[in-house]
């Protein structure tokens, strides 16, 4: 009834109004106001909190000097109350005082901060080494010792980005694989890329490092205890930037060591399967997921590309064209723009699927069926 | 005496009237600011809640982008200038710049640079989206949109280095009889050391964005590592002329605030020749800390604290200043008109920003602080609540003087204390998003991050709306108004104020002498 009434009685701004004020009263009930760094969970995130608090504090102490002495002037200092301007222009003591003591300040930040610095490069006798590439977008995980690879890309479906689905717990930072570490081990972490740059960030382990092709970074890492720290890319790399999460989930050595061996079954299945000839429903089927794994973000969901940005795949001459041409750009990419070389990404079974898929999909009707062979011929 | 003057379109087609040119400048910043400030807006408003409500990623980065090339190119610097075309002349004691015919032609070269950088927004593809910092491997996959951007660049480039000539020349050619170096005002020394500041780093981007130019479309492999290249290099280059860049858009400001607040607090400047040589420091530091900006691309151990010491070091001269200017309000007799309202206003926020500004540059700190909403809070207090306010301040303080009317106080201050709110309801939350994780440049966000974005994006609507009533009050003070005296404030000393408001056409045809 009051609803009605409500509704009844309101001209468009002030329902605008009241609208906004509502959805704010309801935002500051459901949102966390978070005001510092994530709870550190490694050593160096550790010395990164204490340090930023510690030159935080500072900063607030001299603002508030500042705003101080401002204020105090301009309450004071002011012609309504009768004042006479002072004629003072110049001290020489109080000029050399306010030069020397910033100085000293200074030199005791910069103390704690070159230690921690030296202490973050520092990569020597690492327990193990996790290799890190980004993509446009997503992030591959390669633990060399081990004989593990595998790629990471963003699990928040598609409908809770538009809005239609309600947003989950993890929204935008939970992905479908998660890069598994275990505790208490000092991890060496490289950082590449395989496009452009991108940033490695998770704020809990305090581990940033820029992924450049054709460089490789160093970090390292130590956490101490096991959870789920989520992160993100830190570092613009075009569009879906803001979708190409990262999630680290910490274990105990044991589990560790049960997981690598997990998923070293699981890559010996996958390199069988690549072996035997395959059906056409089955690669379609196969060509579907990888299709809106990897191709959708650009090419999109139902093929039709952003003009003049992204190629449609709905009538492409390559999707229509010669097989080889086509599998030759998948697998190879195309320099100069953003289509990748996903040869380097995909399995000979995924590429062989994904082509198959482009060329019966999207109202093209080549009726091509690719065998993972024939992909791999093309490497 | 009075020349003949073209009128209408022609008059300022064809000026060589300092006035005239200025006021072209201002015109033309301004415009470009109610554009780049829409943009903001489309940014602010995808992110008022979490999800993909308005636009499409892709035109979000296209946004984020040429919003920061609008206004630190189109609105800022421009803004600047003009403001030095109006009023280094008067200051000095000359009839107009040095090199008129030149001043006439850096100006025209910028509506068209504007026109097509925002054209490059309608061509295939789009307009840029990399960042104002157009990094390749990424700057490089763009459309032809890029390309537009750089040639924008090059003509930008070109109009701020005549700019500069102009001004140099200007100032240690024709200062009038009895005015020495260290008797020149602050703004006229800020601007002499910021356009050497112009002339020294705008080539170099210049070879920057030639060189993408040319791994675009030529085949050259500068930033391209599979060639032989080296993406890192890009931002070295770029950041060589970055940082400068940051205080060419800070110096002028504080030159501003350095005329205001003692005009208002009826008493001379303190410490005039520390703050020549803090200007002059801060101009020398900024050419050998560039590399604070980029931390994370993995430099060596002994880069990464050379960058830090010196990057510390600007803490020193910048404290100098802000203090001085404490000195100048202690013990003075202040009233609080608009000028003296943005003044304060804006070293208190650029102090802010200065301090923000210290914190990043902790290099193990900054790991943490890189490319987040952190580092988007402390430049916008530096840019809007330093050179921006300064702007607000410098132009209320000195239109009497141009138009021969006074302002409406009231509105004034009303525009003033809105402006003041909004760009602190918008910003200082973007500190805490920083710090609790949310990265820059994104057009979507996880839900723990949703509080903070609500209070921005009406923090963000409040400020421009509240552009309104500044436009509002200048456009009746040029139309009209109370007529403002020589001096226009009580405590106002200086050249300028010895000349009737509004000034002259050409205000000094004998030179006046400085005792």
């Amino acid at each position: 009834m009051s609803i009605s009434r409500f509704r009844l009685a309101t001209g468009v701004i002030p329902r605008l109004v009241v609208g906004t004020s509502l959805l704010l009263v309801s935002g500051i009930a459901a949102a966390d106001y978070a005001l510092n760094f994530q709870q550190p969970v490694s050593s160096i995130g550790r010395e990164v909190f204490d340090l930023h608090n510690l030159i935080t504090i500072i900063c607030f102490v001299i603002m508030a000097l500042v705003a101080g002495v401002m204020l105090w002037s301009i309450a004071f200092h002011r012609k309504s109350s009768g004042r006479k301007p002072a004629t003072f222009h110049d001290n020489t003591k109080l000029e050399v005082l306010w030069t020397v003591v910033p100085f000293i300040i200074l030199v005791g930040m910069a103390i704690p901060s070159t230690s921690a610095l030296l202490h973050m490069d520092d990569t020597s006798n690492s327990d193990m080494t996790l290799k890190i590439t980004g993509y446009q977008w997503k992030w591959e995980y390669e633990y060399p010792a081990e004989g593990i690879k595998f790629m990471s890309t963003l699990a928040t479906p598609r409908d809770q980005i538009n809005n239609v689905a309600d947003k989950g717990e993890h929204y935008l930072l939970e992905v479908d694989n998660n890069v598994v570490l275990p505790v208490g081990k000092k991890i060496r972490l490289l950082v590449t890329a395989n496009d452009v740059l991108h940033a490695w960030w998770v704020p809990a382990l305090a581990t940033k490092k820029d992924a450049i092709p054709g460089f490789i970074n160093e970090l390292w890492v130590k956490i101490d205890e096991p959870g789920i720290y989520r992160g993100q890319c830190a570092e613009l790399c075009g569009k879906d930037h803001g979708f190409m999460p990262i999630v680290v989930e910490a274990v105990s050595d044991s589990d560790f060591k049960k997981w690598a061996n997990r998923q070293k079954g699981q890559m010996v299945a996958a390199a069988a399967a690549a072996g035997k000839s395959w059906s056409k429903a089955d690669l379609l089927k196969q060509g579907e997921k990888v299709y809106n794994q990897n191709c959708a973000a650009c090419h999109g969901a139902t093929g039709a590309g952003i003009p003049g940005v992204f190629p449609a795949m709905a009538g492409s001459k390559v999707a229509n064209g010669p097989v080889n041409g086509h599998l030759d750009i998948v697998l190879h990419g195309k320099a100069g723009t953003a289509m990748a070389a996903f040869g380097k990404q995909l399995s000979d079974v995924d590429i062989a699927a994904v082509v198959t898929y482009e060329r019966n999909s999207f109202g093209n009707k080549t009726g091509d069926v690719i065998q993972p062979s024939q992909a791999k011929s093309l490497r | 005496m009075a020349h003949d003057h073209p009128t209408g379109l022609k008059r300022w087609l064809f000026t060589t009237n300092h006035k005239d040119i200025g006021t072209m400048y201002l015109v033309f910043a301004f415009t470009m600011a109610l554009i780049g400030g829409s943009m903001s807006l489309v940014i602010r408003a995808e992110l008022f809640q979490p999800g993909l409500q308005i636009v499409e990623p892709h035109f979000f980065n296209q946004m984020t982008t040429v919003h920061a090339l609008v206004m630190i190119f189109g609105f800022i610097m421009p803004a600047f200038v003009g403001l030095a075309n109006w009023q280094i002349p008067m200051m000095i004691g000359a009839p107009d710049m040095a090199l008129p015919r030149m001043n006439n032609w850096s100006f025209w070269i910028l509506p068209f640079a504007g026109t097509l950088l925002m054209l490059s927004l309608f061509m295939p593809g789009g307009g840029p989206a990399g960042g104002w910092t157009i990094y390749p491997p990424l700057s490089v996959q763009g459309g032809i949109g890029m390309d537009f951007t750089i040639l924008t660049i090059h003509l930008l480039g070109i109009s701020s280095i005549l700019g500069s000539i102009n001004i140099i020349s200007t100032i240690l050619n024709m200062r009038a009889p009895g005015m020495t170096l260290m008797k020149m005002p602050m703004f006229v020394w800020s601007w002499l050391i910021t356009a050497f500041l112009l002339i020294a780093s705008i080539p170099v981007l210049a070879g920057a964005v030639t060189m993408l130019l040319t791994d675009r479309h030529f085949g050259t492999h500068f930033f391209n590592a599979a060639g032989g290249g080296d993406p890192v290099l890009f931002q070295h280059v770029f950041w060589f002329f970055g940082h400068p860049e940051v205080y060419i858009l800070v110096l002028p400001a504080f030159g501003v605030f350095s005329q205001i607040i003692p005009t208002f607090a009826r008493k001379p400047l303190f410490g005039y020749a520390s703050m020549v040589f803090a200007t002059a420091t801060i101009a020398f530091l900024s050419f050998i800390v560039w590399a604070h900006h980029m931390y994370t691309v993995g430099m060596p151990m002994a880069g990464e604290l050379f960058f830090m010491y010196s990057t510390m070091l600007i803490a020193v001269p910048t404290g100098v200043k802000v203090f001085n200017w404490l000195s100048t309000m202690w013990r003075g007799s202040m009233t609080f008109e608009t000028p003296m309202l943005w003044a304060i206003g804006g070293v208190f926020t650029f102090t802010i920003g200065g301090l923000s500004g210290l914190m990043l540059s902790i290099t193990p700190a900054d790991f943490q602080y890189h490319d987040t909403y952190f580092v988007v809070a402390h430049f916008h207090y530096v840019i809007i609540g330093g050179s921006a306010f300064a702007l607000f301040g410098a132009i209320f303080y000195w239109l009497p003087k141009w138009t021969g009317h006074m302002y409406n106080e009231g509105l004034g201050k009303l525009h003033f204390w809105l402006t003041m709110i909004g760009f602190n309801l918008t910003f200082f939350p973007q500190h805490f998003l920083g710090l609790a994780g949310m990265p820059r440049r994104i057009p979507d966000y996880s839900l723990q991050f949703s509080g903070f974005n609500e209070w921005s994006t009406i923090g963000a609507f409040l400020t421009i709306g509240a552009q309104f009533i500044f436009f509002y009050v200048a456009f009746k003070t040029i139309k009209g108004g109370e007529k403002a005296t020589k001096e226009v404030w009580e405590g106002a000393e200086g050249l300028e104020w010895t000349v009737a408001s509004p000034a002259p056409y050409h205000t000094f045809e004998t030179a006046p002498n400085v005792k």
